[in-house]
């Protein structure tokens, strides 16, 4: 009998044996980027005479160690808080060289002049909980979001039919051409200086 | 009588698929090598809070991860109940924080150096006090720009 050689695999398969392995790997992965609230903390270096700031320019928020919210020295409801505090930024009181054109609020005298000159100050105790804080910050910041929205709409809602949080999403995105880039800056930049985030926060206290 | 006669019969010789493996096994190489799972295991409780008003965090090397919470089940016999700061792959004190910062602002590029963010990945039941003590020393090492990372969600999922 003649010696049979062995049968050669067929390798026919094995490109779809591949292809299947890698389809598995190209589902499976995924690039995760986190997202959150970005914040930016006060340098170390004590300002040696702080400037003197109107009572009724400031904002207080104050979150005790039961997670209960006290907005300007009354309690007060999360679900509340970005209406009081858009109704705060937005007010407008000022006159003369303080006056705000673009606001729409109240005019109150007894509430901030311009939005320049309001500042939203949070106090938390050391026993508040991270998810509460969290929640405060996330409706302040919707708060001023949600002001600089509408000025971006007003501005340039005809031209560019996005509003602000949309444009600052395509402006951070790394694949956003440079052209597009350019074109976006100068008006973010417009309408953050009508809204500026000034959120101020103290060091935690043991409050009671 | 021409040299170059055509050949007769139109049948074309199959190309030849060889090498489609190799092809196929170049990438699946590519994407095995490139895909990245997590840099450092969980050794704490990390649900995050919930926001909708956020922003990425684009760009992994321009980041520092800071985490802390509640030690996860299997450590919490060594570490106790009480939350803990977490960096690289152990446990930390406050005061380790400061240093962890400048040694990873040291690892990276000249250029980024001064763009770094800290992202604060902090469990959603941990004490306020605890997150004030890592600012604390964030602020005496200069950085400042932190992220609080959250998952995407509404407010109210925290209220519970």
């Amino acid at each position: 009998m003649a010696k049979r050689s062995a049968p050669e695999v067929n390798a026919g398969s094995m490109a779809d044996i591949a292809f299947l392995l890698l389809i598995f790997f190209l589902v499976t992965t995924t690039i995760e980027t986190d997202s959150g609230l970005n914040r930016k903390l006060p340098p170390m270096e004590d300002q040696v005479d702080p400037p003197i700031i109107r009572e009724k320019n400031i904002f207080t928020v104050l979150v005790s160690k039961n997670d209960q919210l006290l907005v300007e020295e009354e309690l007060a409801d999360i679900a509340d808080l970005r209406s009081l505090a858009v109704a705060f930024l937005d007010n407008g009181g000022g006159v003369g060289d303080e006056a705000c054109e673009y606001c729409q609020g109240e005019r109150d005298e007894t509430s901030s002049d311009n939005p320049d000159k309001a500042i939203i100050s949070l106090k938390n105790d050391r026993e508040t909980s991270y998810k509460v804080y969290i929640a405060v910050q996330n409706e302040l910041v919707a708060a001023y979001n949600d002001l600089r929205n509408r000025e971006f709409e007003r501005l340039f809602g005809t031209d560019l039919g996005i509003n602000f949080v949309e444009a600052q999403k395509q402006y951070d995105d790394p694949r956003t051409s440079s052209e597009r880039q350019a074109i976006l800056k100068p008006k973010l930049d417009q309408v953050k200086a009508m809204y500026p985030q000034k959120l101020s926060e103290a060091e935690s206290t043991k409050l009671n | 009588m021409s040299k170059f006669k055509k050949k007769k019969g139109g049948d074309l010789p199959a190309i030849s698929t060889a090498s489609l493996p190799d092809i196929v096994f170049m990438l699946l190489f590519f994407f095995m090598v490139a895909t990245v799972m997590r840099d450092s295991t969980l050794m704490v409780i990390n649900k995050l809070p919930a926001a909708d008003q956020i922003q990425k965090l684009d760009k992994k090397d321009r980041v520092m991860y800071i985490y802390a919470g509640k030690p996860s089940s299997r450590y919490q016999d060594k570490y106790g109940s009480s939350a803990r700061i977490q960096l690289n792959d152990k446990f930390a004190s406050v005061d380790e924080v400061g240093a962890f910062i400048l040694a990873e602002r040291a690892s990276k590029r000249q250029e980024l150096q001064n763009v770094l963010t800290t992202a604060l990945k902090v469990d959603s039941d941990t004490k306020m006090g605890l997150i004030q003590d890592i600012k604390q020393e964030l602020r005496k090492v200069q950085a400042l720009k932190i992220n609080y990372t959250t998952r995407v969600g509404d407010y109210t999922q925290n209220l519970n």
